[in-house]
């Protein structure tokens, strides 16, 4: 109760109206007449971005565990392909990784013999499996360098208390190394994670169909410029406010060890 | 050396990217001149906003840092290429219409105001929360000991906050300035010719593909490469006079 207390100053409560009056101008003076129709597409445009959020982050995570272990620990001939890959994907832009995926691999697949005529082919036409490659892939470079720092950062007597328990390698890995080193960087990957959202509309330029794509389609279609913009903002900042909430959710689970 | 290119099968990316006509070597040049220029205008006037926002919520009244509060947070969860359009679209419609009102015609917009307009305006939310942190590192008795000297507070903060916060703000400043160089690419999505869409065109007009995205990732990945070693030195000479933390502390 405090809290709101707190945050209600008076120059707050003027702000709060201000913003409600230019809620409330933006509503009537604008045009949304084009919002009825569109309003379909555009969920499942909202469906088609969290889909890929949720699953590029989920694959890139399982993929910047080894990445994050074979730096932090592993021989050299796993730490620097591991390496290597994390620098080529942090050094150069996402928008270039997917043309590169999309039109690079798009190219050569069709000269490949019998490819045409197996199973994967309706899916290798299909411009989404290149955007879930790339976003995955992005994902797990940038992951993987957290992820090394995490691993490293878990306290060797955990380990040692571990190994004393007479536990096997791999279940001292899956019950203690794995879950302290990703308590310890829950508000990195909760940051992350945001940047992934950001990330995901570059995917509208090899025509997959998600929010950002429809509002370039609301605007080609009837010249409508801001509103759809406007909205999409709107959309961008509602996610990206639920994912900031969730990870805070389960931050505070976690007992901190500080 | 040609015996090599002609074992690997080289001979025709060689062909495709070099420097004189019928190569397409000189437009990537060219996209990756326009990329830098775009990077560093925006991450100069990212710095420009970032020192007075990293002032205004540090220093300044309520209202100025619920404002900068609001910036920084709806810039920093909006995509780019969100912001980047919105931007685009509203400096072009200002700048129009300023026109029309002082009787000149529509003005064409040169590609890199608005790359640098657009993108200077997104560093800036991040310069803010780089420098304010920043500035919070710098022990609070160097700066009253210049007040105590008399120092105006812009005296102060030229001799005594900047430098002093230099060596906290690099790293966050370094990895900026690779944000920066990055989000450059997102300007192709506007049609500014510069790296990414050069390499687009080149690549669709030749279907070499790979021969020249790789080509354009091996562009970018030199200049993160090199702005690592730069900052890296940069670090170094910010970092001067502090004590080593090598043998933690002993």
């Amino acid at each position: 109760m405090m809290k709101l207390r707190a945050f209600f100053l008076p120059h707050r409560l003027v702000m709060l109206v201000l913003f409600a009056a230019l809620v409330v101008w933006c509503a009537v003076a604008l045009n949304w007449t084009w919002l009825p129709k569109y309003l379909p597409l555009a969920v499942q445009g909202i469906w088609t971005t969290l889909l890929l959020l949720v699953s590029t982050v989920v694959l890139g995570f399982l993929l910047a565990v080894p990445l994050g272990l074979a730096q932090a620990v592993g021989p050299w001939y796993l730490a620097w392909p591991a390496r290597l890959f994390c620098t080529i994907i942090r050094g150069t832009p996402l928008l270039l990784q997917i043309w590169l995926l999309y039109y690079g691999l798009g190219s050569v697949f069709p000269y490949i013999d019998g490819i045409r005529d197996s199973v994967f082919w309706p899916y290798l036409r299909a411009a989404w499996p290149y955007a879930v490659l790339a976003l995955t892939l992005s994902f797990a470079g940038y992951e993987g360098e957290v992820m090394r720092g995490a691993f490293l950062s878990v306290r060797k007597g955990e380990l040692e208390a571990a190994r004393a328990f007479g536990m096997p390698r791999f279940m001292i890995f899956r019950r203690i190394w794995l879950p302290l080193a990703v308590r310890n960087v829950l508000p990195t990957l909760g940051g992350e994670t945001i940047l992934q959202l950001k990330a995901t509309p570059l995917v509208a330029t090899i025509t997959v169909v998600e929010i950002f794509s429809v509002s370039s389609r609301v605007r080609q279609d009837t010249f409508i410029i801001y509103e759809p913009l406007l909205l999409l903002a709107v959309v961008y900042m509602l996610i990206a406010g639920v994912i900031a909430l969730a990870f805070k959710l389960v931050e505070n689970r976690v007992p901190s060890q500080r | 050396m040609e015996a090599l290119i002609e074992w690997l099968g080289l001979g025709d990316s060689i062909a495709l990217l070099s420097l004189s006509s019928p190569g397409w070597g000189m437009n990537l040049l060219r996209g990756l001149a326009n990329s830098l220029q775009i990077a560093l205008g925006a991450f100069g006037f990212g710095l420009i906003i970032g020192l007075f926002g990293a002032y205004g919520k540090l220093y300044g009244g309520p209202i100025t840092r619920d404002l900068l509060a609001i910036y920084t947070t709806v810039v920093r969860a909006v995509p780019e290429l969100v912001l980047i359009l919105i931007l685009y679209f509203i400096g072009t419609d200002l700048i129009n219409q300023l026109a029309l009102a002082w009787g000149y015609g529509r003005v064409e917009i040169s590609g890199v105001a608005a790359g640098i307009w657009v993108l200077g305006i997104v560093q800036g939310a991040y310069a803010t929360e780089i420098l304010r942190g920043a500035m919070l590192a710098v022990p609070p008795g160097q700066i009253e000991a210049a007040r105590a000297y008399g120092m105006r507070p812009f005296l102060a903060m030229r001799r005594v906050t900047l430098p002093l916060m230099m060596a906290f703000a690099i790293p966050g400043l370094a990895n900026l300035w690779l944000i920066a160089t990055k989000d450059t690419a997102l300007l192709a999505v506007v049609g500014f010719s510069e790296l990414t869409l050069e390499t687009r065109q080149a690549a669709s007009s030749t279907r070499a593909y790979f021969t020249f995205f790789l080509a354009a990732g091996g562009l970018y990945l030199v200049v993160t490469l090199l702005s690592a070693l730069f900052f890296g030195r940069i670090e170094k000479w910010a970092r001067r006079g502090q004590p080593s933390m090598k043998g933690g502390g002993a």
